[in-house]
């Protein structure tokens, strides 16, 4: 009866193995968890081990997307497409509601609400009860993450705390939390960016157009590309260049997509998701270090933002 | 790594470091991710203007493992960090732990999901107490693969008598320890990791060793489940019924999903669910619900039975003919994590696979001093403790011995008050 196991998993075949695990065990574990999508890349790729992991079913969780009203139209309508083809449930929460409720003060209209989405996130984790955010955050994005659990507990402020974080051993994850806690669950932990763009290509994944190479109208701040006259799905229009910038067209595409006025693109002929991975494959710029401009405040500044509660 | 090429994809190798700074351990994996050009420019730079700041002429590669900014401080790392890197062929997580004594819980929740253990030897100091220590955790952990590098060489001139010296030593130290002495893989490599030698690239200073480079174990070793024969073992994690959907074909649809902690599974397999004991043959082994031939080891799949048996989560499906031992009592070696003491006094949680069941010690046999492996009395536990203990439980596990399953032996103790992870056992 005993079996030889003979064949190896190809590197994806383990890697989204081990995510529909975690996602089962979230699902397995927790009262009311939440997926959150944004359209973005790595959450995209989350939505398809979702599909792996529960299919015929429906997901056993919501989907969420913490708005800061600054994303690119592109990404949002794509976010609202993808979610109506699953069918599944979106809830959208918006960082302009809590600045109108008074719980986001922002110390300039133009500062980046990138970190004010912790606020939005906290309001809607305790709206909804939720006990488990499911989150596409990688260890290979930054040095803070890399120590950072698959299943990471959250204080009723949540706080998390590197110091009061639970070993995690074998593939036995603990996701108990009292009520008013919660546990931020992150199923592509060991993914990296090549692996994102591999396990895109070989599924062939829909992704938002900005990803691909584009024609843009820049201007250099800050020693980064920055977007300028971004209209907003509102038709608000973002970024208007300063007097004595010169805004340039340039050939690009993004990295990452999150809140316009902190995320950069980088220069980049690629137009297909193949083109993408061999680019990736000879960059020499780290994904975080090219595009996140709130990454380079200060060395430790992602380690600041998610002990206020960021992801 | 073109994404034209079809180069093979050997999967993925977990493997983990024991050492300390002093070994050369953050220089060592600096080193691997900077010889397979994993570090980008702008990550180099970063620790170019740090090596610079701090007086150093080269740059110090140890930096890349830099921690959090608390340890920063501190100056030392004090939890498990995991890096990454690829050759094209094989995917690689690092599982980067302190070595020092007081971090013992550290090295074993690394050493939980490693497939391999390199364990750092300073050339010019030999085997020494944390060698033993670092030894005796890897063994206990059953990491099936044992890399033993010997670092450093180039400050004893690259010499092959002490080297082959050191590689004696050890020897003589397992043997006379009992460890290792199921039939593992255990290498031996003479290294540099300041300077590159036998890392990725070969030694030209150290002509007299033939053998492989780390990179050529690492890319070689078999990965944990390779080539063993193993029972088929399915813990339960979530059970689909779409019974709500539209569509009326997938009314009586009931998937049970998990992952395939060990063996494979196909259809026509004639399975038992426990713990009611019913058997049914397997209708379908699907993933994402499309059908597929054979579910294999680590694999997340969905099963569907060809009878209506209750199952939920928690329970196990193994094939017939192959059933684990239900047991309301165990016996394990158990790794304590909290810093508040192991209570005999107190009911604790036990999660194994995906089943939770209450628990209460029946005794200490006696704790392991990790640096000579010799058994010591104990009535208690502490924080980085590791002893022999009798578990009683309110419902029954379906293990097998962690020495022979590493995922049906292994189980996480639970304080309920807080919900933390306070001990690790390994069943005997």
């Amino acid at each position: 009866m005993t079996t030889l196991s003979k064949q190896t998993l190809s590197h994806l075949d383990w890697l989204e193995a081990e995510a529909i695990h975690i996602m089962r065990e979230v699902a397995g574990q927790c009262e009311r968890p939440v997926l959150l999508f944004s359209g973005g890349k790595d959450s995209i790729c989350m939505l398809r081990v979702a599909e792996k992991a529960f299919r015929p079913g429906k997901f056993p969780f919501p989907l969420m997307h913490i708005d800061t009203g600054h994303n690119y139209k592109e990404v949002v309508d794509f976010r609202d497409k993808r979610a109506a083809e699953l069918g599944e449930r979106l809830i959208v929460r918006s960082v302009e509601d809590s600045m109108k409720r008074g719980t986001v003060v922002l110390k300039t209209p133009d500062e980046s609400r990138n970190k004010h989405q912790a606020v939005t996130l906290l309001e809607a984790i305790a709206e909804f009860e939720f006990d488990a955010c499911i989150g596409g955050a990688r260890r290979d994005e930054e040095k803070a993450r890399a120590k950072e659990r698959v299943m990471s507990f959250r204080d009723e402020f949540g706080s998390w705390d590197p110091k009061n974080q639970r070993p995690e051993l074998w593939s036995l994850y603990n996701a108990r939390v009292h009520r008013g806690e919660n546990i931020r669950a992150f199923p592509i932990s060991n993914w990296t960016e090549m692996d994102v763009w591999q396990y895109i290509e070989r599924e062939k994944l829909e992704l938002p157009s900005i990803y691909f190479s584009h024609q843009r109208d820049v201007v250099m701040r800050g020693g980064a590309m920055m977007p300028v006259n971004v209209q907003l799905a509102s038709g608000e229009i973002l970024n208007v260049p300063k007097a004595g910038e010169e805004v340039l067209n340039q050939t690009v595409r993004f990295r990452t997509v999150g809140d316009i006025p902190c995320t950069a693109p980088v220069l980049s002929d690629a137009d297909t998701v193949e083109k993408i991975v061999i680019e990736t494959a000879t960059t020499t710029i780290t994904e975080r270090g090219a595009t996140r401009l709130d990454d380079q405040t200060s060395e430790a500044s992602m380690e600041q933002r998610k002990k206020e509660g960021y992801f | 790594m073109s994404a034209h090429e079809n180069i093979t994809d050997n999967g993925l190798l977990r493997f983990m470091t024991c050492g300390s700074v002093d070994d050369g351990k953050s220089t060592l994996i600096g080193r691997l991710l900077y010889d397979t050009k994993t570090i980008l420019a702008d990550t180099l730079n970063a620790i170019e203007k740090t090596s610079a700041k701090r007086g150093m002429e080269a740059v110090d590669l140890s930096l890349l493992t830099d921690g959090l900014q608390a340890e920063r401080e501190q100056g030392i790392t004090i939890d498990v960090a995991y890096r990454y890197f690829s050759t094209g062929t094989r995917k690689y997580i690092i599982a980067d732990a302190p070595g020092h004594e007081q971090y013992t819980r550290n090295m074993v929740t690394a050493a939980s999901t490693a497939d391999l253990a390199i364990i750092l030897i300073d050339a010019r100091k030999g085997v020494l107490t944390q060698t033993r220590r670092h030894s005796y955790l890897a063994h206990l952990v059953n990491i099936p693969h044992v890399v033993v590098a010997v670092n450093k060489m180039d400050l004893i001139d690259y010499d092959q008598e002490k080297f082959d010296a050191i590689v004696a030593d050890y020897k003589a130290f397992i043997a006379k320890m009992g460890l290792f002495n199921d039939g593992r893989d255990i290498q031996f490599i003479p290294m540099s990791a300041l300077n590159g030698d036998n890392l990725v690239d070969r030694s030209e200073a150290m002509s007299w060793y033939q053998g492989p480079t780390l990179l050529d174990l690492l890319e070689a070793a078999p990965s944990a489940h390779q080539g063993h024969a193993e029972a088929f073992r399915f813990p339960v994690q979530f059970v689909c019924r779409p019974q709500d959907s539209a569509n009326p074909e997938l009314h009586d649809y009931r998937g049970f999903q998990g992952r395939i902690e060990s063996g494979s599974v196909k259809v026509g397999d004639l399975l038992t669910a426990l713990p009611n004991g019913r058997e049914s043959r397997v209708k379908a082994v699907q993933i994402g619900g499309v059908d597929i031939v054979e579910g294999q080891t680590e694999q997340s799949v969905t099963i569907l039975l060809e009878d209506e048996i209750d199952i939920s989560r928690g329970d196990m499906l193994v094939k017939s003919g192959e059933v684990p031992e239900q047991k309301k009592e165990i016996e394990a070696m158990l790794c304590w994590l909290s810093e508040t003491p192991l209570s005999p006094a107190r009911t604790y949680l036990i999660r194994h696979t995906t089943r939770t069941t209450k628990a209460k010690l029946t005794g200490v046999a006696f704790k392991v001093d990790v640096n000579s492996q010799e058994h010591v009395e104990a009535t208690q536990l502490a924080m980085n403790d590791i002893a022999k203990v009798g578990f009683k439980l309110a419902q029954p596990l379906f293990s097998d011995a962690y020495s022979v399953n590493r995922g049906t032996g292994a189980f996480i103790v639970i304080d309920e008050s807080n919900n933390n992870t306070v001990g690790a056992g390994m069943i005997l």
